[in-house]
């Protein structure tokens, strides 16, 4: 029962939800919205348990002593804090929660975000070495396209935003389409698996 | 002779007539119910009047009033040019009057016509019977291959290096005695490509189980992190070996992104993973994980079907799945027939979708009007 409730639930919302998307009737529609409220209830329960999880995760690490414990205890700490200021102040504009995340969440956020940059540099740099065929290629078209978007049409002309738009309109869509296609099917197939029961992964591993 | 002329010029009165008839006839205002919609919406349309080119044109307003009612009340004002309204506010089966009239400072607003409409939802959106049946005709075909594949026939399914590489990459965490990283990537359960991940965890769980290596896997949602732990641990328990699984292996981390990328970098760098694997759906972060990975030394297989992040994966990965080979890797790893049919299908569909292709630039090359009514057969509504 554990395993075929389950499968049976999947089975008979996997077709309805099918079947929904074909119909867009007020009545089709209302049952939408409402799976997605469900959905949304669903995730606030699961919070909890993750929440949860890291808490007893950070506290064992703290009461054994293990490897970077005190990163544990900051761990701990921020996780009190939000709580704290978020229960007791409320969230409005100036509240101690909002100038908790406007002042270190987002910065801090921001902060990892822009690491993206100097990322981006050093991939580049490895995969435009011109070793191979392939890689060469990649090096002239990654170079016309780069180009081609920087204004130096006054200097060399039409051309070059020509071909770098030339480029990505039919050889790199070309590419990305095809990969969609197969991603499109792919995704029919498993969601196909995963109704009939075939694919049971979801269900926590085992047959 | 007299008799002729006299019925000729009659046929032409009557001709005048009935065109003048016909163009009277003409509707200058249309009102219908909303196509494939949930209901509660009338489409009204009318020809640009010519009041538009004369000075002090000012727009158009469109009026309605319920059956019964004396008086129009206005429901939208627009400007020169735009000549299509959509009255959202109507109740389904009362009919409606709608009346536009055009707007102009010189004189009083000009009625361009009546017509009346009742909204009303429909049951089934015909602007996607193509959808319907592009899902019919490929679940058909995956059906048909499972239904071979449980059989008995001999499927073929081509090398996947990045597959072929798992088993390599965890005998090589094995050896080094150093743990192996899994980020099932950052969407929630039902993405397709997160429960595609999670086959793949399964998989890559019981090697490790059977091999003893430490496994880490920190997930960004709460619903994936229960499944994940369920998975690794019937994947230590079919190895035989329950009791070496670690609960804490499997872990939340955060919903916040770069705060998930911040704690995975950070295990990255203290732990040392000799193998990180990147299953799933990703978004900005790939770069971010995957180049810290290599700065790490890790062998690092990657498998996304966001087509933006693949080329971060290829620069800074060992191996990429691209797209539907992360689906595929159920079938690839397990060789379980009913999963090595699914494949087939798709491959068989894909088939189809070229040959749908090269039919369509035969037709482009033969006309164009062809051409884009063969692709019109094809063009879906997403909403």
């Amino acid at each position: 029962m554990r395993r075929e409730l389950p499968l049976a639930i999947c089975f008979i919302m996997g077709i309805i939800m099918t079947v929904q998307f074909f119909i867009p009737h007020r009545h089709s529609q209302w049952l939408f919205d409402n799976m997605l409220k469900w959905l949304i209830i669903v995730l606030t329960f699961a919070m909890i348990l993750g929440i949860g999880n890291l808490v007893k995760l950070h506290i064992q690490k703290v009461q054994r002593r293990r490897r970077d414990w005190l990163y544990s205890i900051v761990a701990l700490f921020g996780i009190s804090a939000s709580l704290i200021t978020g229960f007791g102040w409320g969230i409005e504009a100036d509240s101690p929660f909002m100038v908790l995340y406007n002042y270190i969440q987002i910065p801090m956020q921001a902060t990892m975000f822009s690491l993206l940059a100097f990322y981006i540099a050093s991939a580049a740099f490895r995969t435009f070495r011109a070793r191979t065929l392939e890689a060469t290629l990649l090096l002239v078209a990654a170079v016309i396209v780069m180009l081609g978007r920087v204004p130096l049409e006054s200097i060399v002309g039409r051309w070059l935003p020509d071909l770098a738009e030339w480029i990505l309109d039919y050889p790199n869509m070309a590419a990305k389409r095809g990969i969609m296609i197969g991603i499109g099917l792919g995704a029919i197939s498993t969601a196909l698996k995963i109704i009939l029961g075939i694919e049971r992964s979801w269900l926590g591993g085992g047959d | 002779m007299k008799k002729l002329s006299l019925a000729f010029a009659t046929l032409l009165l009557l001709g005048a007539a009935a065109f003048a008839a016909a163009e009277e006839a003409a509707p200058a205002v249309t009102a219908r119910d909303a196509p494939n919609d949930a209901g509660g919406t009338v489409e009204i349309t009318w020809p640009a009047s010519p009041l538009e080119k004369e000075e002090g044109f000012k727009g158009y307003e469109v009026q309605r009033r319920a059956e019964g009612e004396e008086v129009f009340v206005t429901i939208g004002e627009l400007l020169a040019g735009e000549v299509v309204h959509q009255d959202q506010e109507a109740e389904d089966g009362v009919p409606y009057e709608y009346r536009v009239r055009a707007l102009t400072s010189e004189s009083a607003p000009v009625v361009l016509g009546v017509s009346t409409a009742k909204a009303s939802g429909q049951w089934f959106n015909t602007a996607r019977s193509n959808a319907l049946i592009g899902v019919v005709f490929t679940s058909f075909v995956i059906i048909f291959f499972i239904f071979r594949a449980k059989g008995g026939a001999e499927l073929f399914v081509r090398k996947i290096a990045g597959l072929d590489a798992v088993e390599d990459a965890i005998g090589r965490a094995t050896e080094m005695g150093k743990p192996i990283l899994f980020v099932s990537g950052l969407a929630d359960a039902s993405e397709i490509a997160t429960i595609a991940a999670m086959t793949i965890l399964g998989k890559v769980a019981r090697k490790t189980a059977e091999y003893e290596t430490p496994l880490i896997v920190p997930c960004y949602d709460p619903i994936v992190m229960i499944v994940e732990k369920e998975i690794v641990r019937q994947a230590y328990t079919e190895a035989g070996k329950p009791d070496a699984f670690d609960e804490d292996s499997v872990f939340f981390v955060t919903q916040s992104q770069f705060g998930y990328v911040a704690a995975v970098d950070g295990i990255m760098l203290r732990e040392k993973p000799a193998t990180c694997f990147y299953m799933g759906a990703f978004f900005a972060e790939s770069l971010i994980l995957a180049e810290t990975g290599a700065d790490t030394g890790a062998i690092q297989i990657a498998g996304t079907d966001r087509v933006t992040q693949l080329p971060f994966f290829i620069t800074a990965c060992d191996y990429t799945l691209m797209g539907e080979e992360l689906y595929a890797a159920t079938a690839y790893l397990g060789r379980d027939p009913l999963f090595l049919g699914s494949l087939k299908g798709q491959d068989w569909s894909k088939a189809a979708i070229m040959l749908a292709l090269i039919v369509g630039t035969i037709f482009l090359i033969i006309s164009t009007d062809l051409g884009l009514w063969f692709a019109k057969l094809f063009e879906t509504s997403a909403s």
